[in-house]
């Protein structure tokens, strides 16, 4: 991702759009989630939910 | 292989709770995901899932439809989001106003708007959308652009639904993009299970297994599994451009009405891009009160949940895709749409 401004160019697997950052906080190198044209959130691909605590659980 | 254990231990909890679970999803993006992975259709015999009123375009009360539509008759350039344009009301569409002249463009960003704009000065943004598409449209505002707002906020629409109490309702899978705006926070105020998803298959199967599982136990939480991208204070900096722009007032829903709370108007120090303001002239001599939902049209209930696509009679008939009746069948985002493309048989 290169930043100019408001603008970023950002990579979408390969494919590379310019992207509106005017309503987050990002730098260079950041993955961000977009909506509209706009990053809306920088996202955390490597976070995720602990789906294997729920498949383990047993509530009662 | 996950969504093979993710779907057996569903059943598992689904057999455990025993009695009927109606599960709604309030984003048009997780109506798509669960018809695109057949979702619906691998929920055990006591787990429905509900599609609830997500489609934001769906949800665009009929006024707004019209006022929008006049003003492109009166001449006024329009942009908008691309679904909108086949949306008809008393004065048919904006296509069919473009048809008569009328200057109306899609766009898919604000960003496309503001460049259409310095072409056409007087050019007016068709606002709409969720808490998502909110500050993108205060940030146009900001650069100079007219808006028509018809913009609005989420959490008071479900808890509009729950306070109706037509249908029940025993967990919500929240919105994943409105909830990276406003955080986890906001929905503390429904007493109700609800998980935070993504739009994968294995986000929404995970989704749906942790709200059954918080049914079994009795338990009332709001979690999140869409942790990559939803944080628990959302998006302050996104929310602090919605609110210097816009402020919060009544807000009109297809199929709720008047929900107070859930409306966004621009505020008095941004009043000369209020386009309900500046074309007050054309809008006044506009009769709303023959703004109705087309005839026989059910979208207005499909969007409460009280009926699905197919209870209505002219699903697939008279209206599909290509000849929609009403916005639930226009929108890529609305339940009719969804339904006819991905299982209309």
């Amino acid at each position: 991702m290169k930043i100019k401004g408001q603008i970023a160019e950002v990579d979408f697997d390969g494919i590379k759009k310019e992207i509106n950052v005017a309503i987050v906080d990002v730098k260079v190198g950041d993955f961000v989630m977009v909506h509209a044209g706009f990053a809306i959130e920088k996202m955390e691909p490597d976070l995720v939910a602990d789906i294997q605590g729920y498949l383990n659980k047993d509530e009662k | 292989m996950k969504n093979k254990k993710i779907i057996k231990k569903i059943k598992e909890t689904a057999e455990k709770i025993g009695h009927q679970v109606n599960l709604m999803e309030v984003c048009g993006t997780h109506t798509q995901a669960i018809s695109r992975f057949g979702i619906r259709e691998l929920m055990p015999k006591n787990v429905t899932l509900i599609t609830g009123p997500g489609c934001p375009v769906c949800v665009t009360a009929q006024k707004d439809i019209d006022a929008i539509i006049s003003l492109a008759l009166a001449g006024v350039p329009i942009a908008t989001y691309g679904d909108v344009l086949r949306v008809t009301g008393q004065f048919g569409n904006l296509n069919e106003a473009r048809e008569k002249g009328a200057k109306v463009f899609v766009v898919y960003s604000v960003e496309e708007a503001l460049e259409i704009q310095k072409e056409y000065p007087e050019l007016v943004f068709f606002g709409l959308g969720f808490d998502t598409t909110v500050p993108m449209t205060a940030y146009a505002i900001k650069k100079g652009l007219t808006v028509y707002s018809t913009h609005k906020i989420f959490i008071p629409a479900m808890e509009a639904l729950l306070k109706m109490g037509e249908i029940k309702i025993d967990g919500f899978i929240d919105p994943g993009h409105v909830s990276a705006i406003i955080g986890t926070e906001p929905y503390q105020s429904m007493k109700i299970p609800q998980v935070i998803t993504g739009f994968s298959a294995e986000d929404v199967l995970a989704g749906i297994l942790m709200l059954l599982l918080q049914i079994e136990s009795g338990r009332i939480a709001i979690e999140n599994e869409y942790v990559r991208v939803v944080k628990k204070n959302g998006n302050p900096k996104a929310r602090r451009i919605s609110f210097d722009v816009f402020e919060i007032g009544d807000g009109l829903w297809r199929g709720s009405g008047n929900i107070p709370g859930s409306g966004l108007e621009i505020k008095k120090k941004y009043v000369k891009f209020d386009a309900k303001v500046k074309y007050k002239n054309i809008l006044d001599k506009v009769d709303f009160s023959k703004s109705h939902e087309p005839v026989g049209c059910k979208c207005g209930e499909i969007i409460r949940g009280l009926k699905t696509p197919k209870q209505c009679p002219m699903f697939g008939k008279v209206c599909t895709p290509d000849n929609p009746t009403g916005p639930c069948m226009v929108s890529v985002e609305g339940g009719c749409n969804v339904e006819y493309r991905y299982n209309k048989k």
